[in-house]
């Protein structure tokens, strides 16, 4: 049992808390007692050198990996604890099970299931995991498709699709479970160029139309810039600079973060 | 020597007859195997060292042993320990464990075949582990095993006549007995060879379209 973190926030704090989250392979720290809040409706983007943490922040907060210390608050709630005593001690599998749903989460390489079509690909978790009917998902599924353009393709396998269609049915599908907050892992990385711009185009209707709380890591720079509410530079798996998009990209203070975007923009 | 046609006739009752054996005996065994695999290998990949040592062991253990000699051991070794077992129940017992130690690889790579990410993305979605297990990990771990699985079909049913020396009267068998009841074994031995050709042949080919068929419901292939 640990009572250096509350059992739950308190009303009005973000929708999102790290506090001090440690996360550790061996000897490797990959984050570092990491502070991070992110507030309701917020578009935070992460951006940062490859190996910095990036990724991880996104696993653990979608629980595909677990911390060594510290806490994950979500809604108020713990996340990776659970209360126990006067503290907390780390979640169950049971307590995650109802905790994590509130979590979406889009990968890289799309991960959408090859044996179904793009349809199935959607319905599957809101009717196992959300009890819905059939028609209820199906409706829910196609409403969804429709959003990212992919409602003409709902019977194709995976395979049939090019990465940007596949990438915008996996953006339905973790959309179907009506997540709140919504975690987006370099979506674009793994397309090609002239796809890119499709994917982009779902993720801004999301942040302007239904203004959901949304964590992108991205190497996007132009976008991250257009989009975001904040704008967090990782280092070594600690923040190392935060702010507006026009401050961070315009006027960094950290060495190290006008040092990559220097190195970033030069690419470009 | 040559061919006789009407002796072929008159002992092909007794060879169909013994054909209709050697299935049974290759489907019993396989249906054994199939669930001796299963068990193997859930014992591999239980979280407790102890049986996940003992069930490599065995398994090791019966791999590094001919079938024969297992064969062997249960029928005429194991009753002199009391353990007496009829020549069927000796023969399921000893082919189920034999070929469920390689149809539990057949499944263990079959199911590391399945992408990690794949799991990732279930636990995204907040999927029990039935779930993820039943809709999403077996159904893309079935086809990888699917030739495995048919391989070792095949080879249980070409691997039945060693049932004959210990007295299942499959078509091996059989034929030893014709051979010595009329010293002709021409015809009975070709007979054997040329049913187990025409079994097999089709089978393997069935089985490549059983994969085909598969791979296309799943989406694989572009049609
Ligand atoms: N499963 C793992 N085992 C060991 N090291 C890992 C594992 N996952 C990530 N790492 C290491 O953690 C560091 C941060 O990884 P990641 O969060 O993926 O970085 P980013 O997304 O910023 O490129 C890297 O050095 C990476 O090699
Ligand atoms: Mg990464």
């Amino acid at each position: 049992m640990d009572t250096r973190h509350p059992q739950s926030l308190p009303d009005g704090s973000p929708l999102v808390r790290f506090a001090d989250v440690t996360k550790s392979y061996g000897d490797l720290t990959v984050l570092d007692k990491l502070n991070l809040d992110i507030a309701q409706n917020e578009m935070v983007s992460i951006i940062g050198p490859s190996g910095s943490g990036k990724t991880t922040v996104l696993r653990v907060l979608m629980t595909l990996e677990t911390i060594n210390d510290g806490v994950i608050y979500v809604d108020g709630e713990p996340l990776t604890h659970m209360p126990s005593g006067a503290g907390l001690e780390v979640a169950s599998e049971s307590y995650l099970r109802q905790r994590r749903s509130k979590i979406g989460m889009v990968f890289q390489q799309f991960n959408l299931f090859p044996h179904m079509t793009a349809l199935q690909n959607c319905i599957e978790a809101p009717m196992q995991v959300l009890g819905l009917s059939r028609d209820e998902a199906e409706e829910r599924a196609l409403d969804l498709l429709q959003m990212v353009g992919m409602d003409s393709k709902k019977d194709q396998h995976p395979t049939r699709l090019s990465g940007g269609q596949q990438q915008r049915v996996a953006i339905a599908r973790a959309l179907a479970m009506r997540p709140q907050v919504m975690l987006l892992d370099e979506v674009t990385s793994a397309l090609d160029p002239e796809v890119i711009g499709e994917v982009l185009n779902v993720i801004r209707s999301l942040n302007s139309e239904h203004n959901l709380t949304m964590i992108m890591v991205t190497h996007q720079m132009g976008f991250a810039r257009e989009i975001s509410d904040r704008v967090c530079f990782f280092y070594e798996g600690k923040i190392a600079e935060q702010g507006s998009p026009e401050k961070l990209f315009e006027d960094p203070q950290n060495e190290r973060t006008k040092q990559f975007l220097h190195a970033v923009l030069d690419a470009n | 020597m040559e061919w006789r046609w009407d002796f072929t006739f008159e002992i092909l009752p007794r060879m169909l007859w013994a054909t209709g054996n050697t299935l049974l005996a290759a489907g019993i065994g396989y249906l054994i195997a199939l669930v001796v695999g299963l068990i193997l290998m859930l014992g591999q990949r239980t979280p407790y060292r102890i049986v996940n040592f003992i069930v490599r062991e065995v398994v090791e253990f019966i791999r590094s042993t001919p079938l024969l000699v297992q064969l062997f051991f249960v029928f005429f070794v194991a009753p002199q320990f009391g353990i007496k077992l009829t020549a069927w129940t000796s023969a399921m017992l000893t082919i189920g464990l034999h070929f469920g130690t390689y149809l539990s690889e057949v499944y263990r790579g079959a199911l590391e075949g399945v992408p990690k990410a794949q799991w990732e993305a279930c636990r995204a979605l907040n999927f029990s582990t039935a779930y993820t297990y039943r809709r999403v990990v077996l159904p893309q771990a079935f086809p990888i095993a699917l030739p495995g699985m048919g391989n070792y079909l095949v080879g249980i049913f070409k691997d039945t006549p060693l049932l004959a020396t210990i007295g299942v009267a499959e078509l091996m068998h059989t034929a030893n007995a014709l051979g010595a009841e009329t010293y002709r074994y021409l015809e009975p031995y070709t007979m054997v060879g040329f049913i187990f050709l025409i079994i097999s042949l089709p089978a393997a080919m069935g089985l490549r379209r059983l994969e085909a068929a598969v791979a296309k419901a799943q989406g694989k292939v572009k049609h």
